[in-house]
């Protein structure tokens, strides 16, 4: 029973046990370093294979219809079955393509992708490496996904795969801004960078996502533009520019764009888990820490599921209302919940008052962003109006 | 010995790229190696051991400021130039100019008596970075702020009047 | 600390090493016909014509560049924030300053268009 409540942990504590047997202590880290590196590869792998089968059943069940269910049981071995068929699709190369640049955009996009897992805590002690600067090393990373962007637009020798490339990296550049900020409110308390930092500074149910919930919404929202997902996914809209930047890349190539692509998803899910509703904190959790890992996975369901649901119901937002909202609301939306808290959280009140103040504000501050767009999307309406 | 090692390796790759963005006639692939010198620089800085310092160089110069020259290069209309000579008319008084500037910088980085610190970095290196930002650093702080409006409206200034 | 961005070093590799292989895994089992119809840029199922540069809006670049004032923004509050717990109300004050200042610059920006995309 000791073993179990610590599961991962003393496994790891008795695989380096087992390898300080025989080789000396700088051959021990770098096996261990590397065993965990492949082990947080192949999570990644396995993860996003189940992950793209829990979205495609789920929106097929929106649609009224099944979803894949030949391959395997309740179709779960479909992602294998459309790897596969990727991998042994033939390549075409586009005449005139940047063969250097071409062939490094999807590697790029996977490298930053698979980096991201590095600092994500999984559970008590479960993380790739608790970096004292975890928070920004995400959105570092993160910012490479833009240079593969427009690596592939212009290596493919294409006007649309480069006009499509320019809109991604702009509506990535956009909507980073208010993603960074909202990050900064669950730093600012907390006092760390560090991501189990954080993770901790949320014990005792104080989950920032419940405290501020303006800085959580705006989070989630600029992550959903961030993985150019819908209702954000001009870019690969089939009726517009015939999917965008990757227009021409086939075979593993564009398994590779796409196995990025949800591999964001499920580390931006991670890291609002992380950041807003305690990680892997929970019940028990002190006296079976492998219990952190259950918890964790329930929450990083549920706000996956979350991504799931804005895909299968909102139609796309045009890009001119895409960028307006991420300049107009999000940024100043951002910056007024990080003063707001930031004056609130000095206040020489007892925590509770205090806590309770910070989500009066957010409240506030919700209901008032709510407000002023709904009363400009009206003024807008009454002009057109009065034009036609 | 392996963070010797490791120093050179990353000071080559860096260098190595830098000059590339120089020697490479296409524009386009100059940003990139740029891009990856700037990688190399953060490289630099973890050794160092200063590693926020390293997350925001790829942060600003790899995400944003790369970002920011590709985009510029499309504004040229570059791409492709083959017929663009890498060496102008006046090579020479630049290589002699460029000579002076290494060798004074030479003579700098050897000659003065830096002031190193062989102590690790604190524990709470980034909370006292900020402690220093609304402290002794204050006016710098808020003057980068300006600076920062004041790059804004120049570009948007310059931007209208092109229209 | 240095272990610690080995282990980032060593993920580096095995995240650099996967993607390539994958790559060479489909070079080396994928069918390889080239023929000019099928390398010819994708346009709407029509040939191509004029050279492969876009008319580039200055727009992109304007975005870009305030992308990266409010990046350095961001990157100066990050120190703030952390050290947040351990300062006085006077923080707070030079920390609403900075961010107005810039607000003002944004502001500004929106007031003169440069938000809006055409």
């Amino acid at each position: 029973m000791g073993f179990v409540a610590d599961l991962f942990r003393n496994l790891g504590a008795a695989f380096v046990g087992w390898l300080s047997g025989f080789l000396p202590p700088w051959a021990v880290a770098l096996v261990n370093d590397v065993a965990v590196a492949l082990l947080l590869l192949t999570l990644a792998l396995l993860i996003v294979l189940y992950v793209i089968w829990f979205e495609r059943k789920a929106i097929a069940r929106v649609q009224d219809r099944l979803g894949p269910n030949r391959a395997g049981p309740a179709g779960l071995l479909q992602n294998l079955a459309d790897a596969m068929k990727l991998l042994i699709k033939e390549s075409i190369t586009p005449s005139g393509a940047d063969r250097w640049v071409y062939n490094l955009a999807p590697i790029l996009s996977v490298f930053a992708a698979i980096m991201l897992l590095a600092v994500v805590p999984f559970g008590a002690g479960l993380i790739g490496e608790d970096l004292n600067v975890g928070v920004l090393y995400i959105v570092a990373m993160g910012s490479l996904g833009s240079m593969a962007v427009l690596m592939a637009g212009w290596g493919s020798n294409n006007k649309y795969a480069l006009l499509g490339g320019f809109r991604v990296v702009a509506q990535l550049l956009s909507y980073e801004i208010p993603m960074v900020l909202a990050m900064l409110s669950p730093v600012l308390l907390a006092g760390t960078l560090s991501m189990q930092g954080v993770v901790a500074a949320q014990a005792g149910g104080r989950w920032f996502g419940v405290l501020m919930p303006a800085a959580f919404l705006i989070y989630l929202v600029s992550a959903v533009a961030e993985t150019g997902r819908s209702p954000f996914d001009l870019l690969e809209a089939e009726s517009e520019l015939v999917a965008g930047f990757h227009i021409e890349y086939s075979g593993m190539k564009f398994a590779w764009f796409y196995l990025a692509e949800f591999m964001n998803t499920f580390t931006l899910s991670a890291v609002a888990t992380t950041l807003f509703f305690g990680g892997w904190l929970g019940p028990f959790v002190d006296r079976a820490p492998v219990l952190g890992v259950v918890y964790f996975a329930i929450k990083v369901s549920i706000i996956y599921a979350l991504f799931t649901w804005f895909r299968a119901t909102l139609p796309r937002v045009r890009i001119d209302q895409l960028m307006a909202f991420a300049w107009k609301v999000l940024v100043p939306g951002a910056l007024a919940n990080l003063l707001l808290v930031a004056v609130l959280a000095k206040l020489p009140l007892p925590d509770l008052l205090n806590s309770l103040l910070i989500l009066a504000a957010n409240v506030a501050l919700i209901l008032t962003g709510l407000g002023m767009i709904g009363r400009s999307l009206r003024l807008q309406t009454q002009r057109r109006l009065a034009q036609g | 010995m392996l963070l010797q090692a490791i120093f050179i390796l990353v000071s080559l790759a860096t260098l190595g790229a830098a000059l590339l963005v120089v020697l490479t006639r296409n524009l386009f692939h100059s940003a990139l190696f740029l891009a990856a010198s700037f990688f190399g620089v953060a490289a630099l800085y973890v050794l160092l051991e200063a590693e926020f310092l390293a997350v925001v160089q790829v942060l600003i110069y790899v995400g944003a400021i790369a970002t920011l020259i590709v985009f510029a290069i499309m504004l040229s209309r570059g791409g492709v130039q083959r017929g663009v000579p890498l060496f102008n008319a006046e090579w020479a008084i630049v290589a002699v100019g460029v000579a002076l500037l290494g060798g004074v910088l030479i003579v700098l980085l050897t000659q003065v008596a830096w002031p190193v610190s062989q102590a690790a970095p604190p524990a709470d290196l980034i909370a006292r970075l900020g402690q220093a930002f609304v402290g002794p650093y204050v006016i710098p702080f808020e003057v980068a702020s300006a600076l920062l409006v004041t790059a804004l409206i120049g570009a948007i200034l310059i931007a209208r009047e092109r229209e | 600390m240095l272990q610690s961005y080995a282990f980032i070093g060593i993920l580096a590799v095995v995240a650099f090493g996967f993607a390539v292989a994958g790559l060479i895994a489909a070079w080396l089992v994928s069918p390889k016909k080239p023929n000019p119809i099928k390398n010819d840029t994708y346009e709407c199922g029509i040939q191509t014509f004029g050279d492969t540069w876009v008319q580039f809006k200055a727009q992109y670049y304007l975005f870009a560049l305030i992308f990266v004032i409010f990046d350095v923004e961001a990157v100066f509050l990050f120190p703030w924030a952390v050290a947040y717990r351990q300062l006085g109300f006077y923080a707070v004050v030079e920390a609403i300053l900075f961010i107005l200042i810039l607000v003002g610059g944004l502001l500004y920006a929106w007031r003169k268009g440069a938000l809006d995309w055409q």
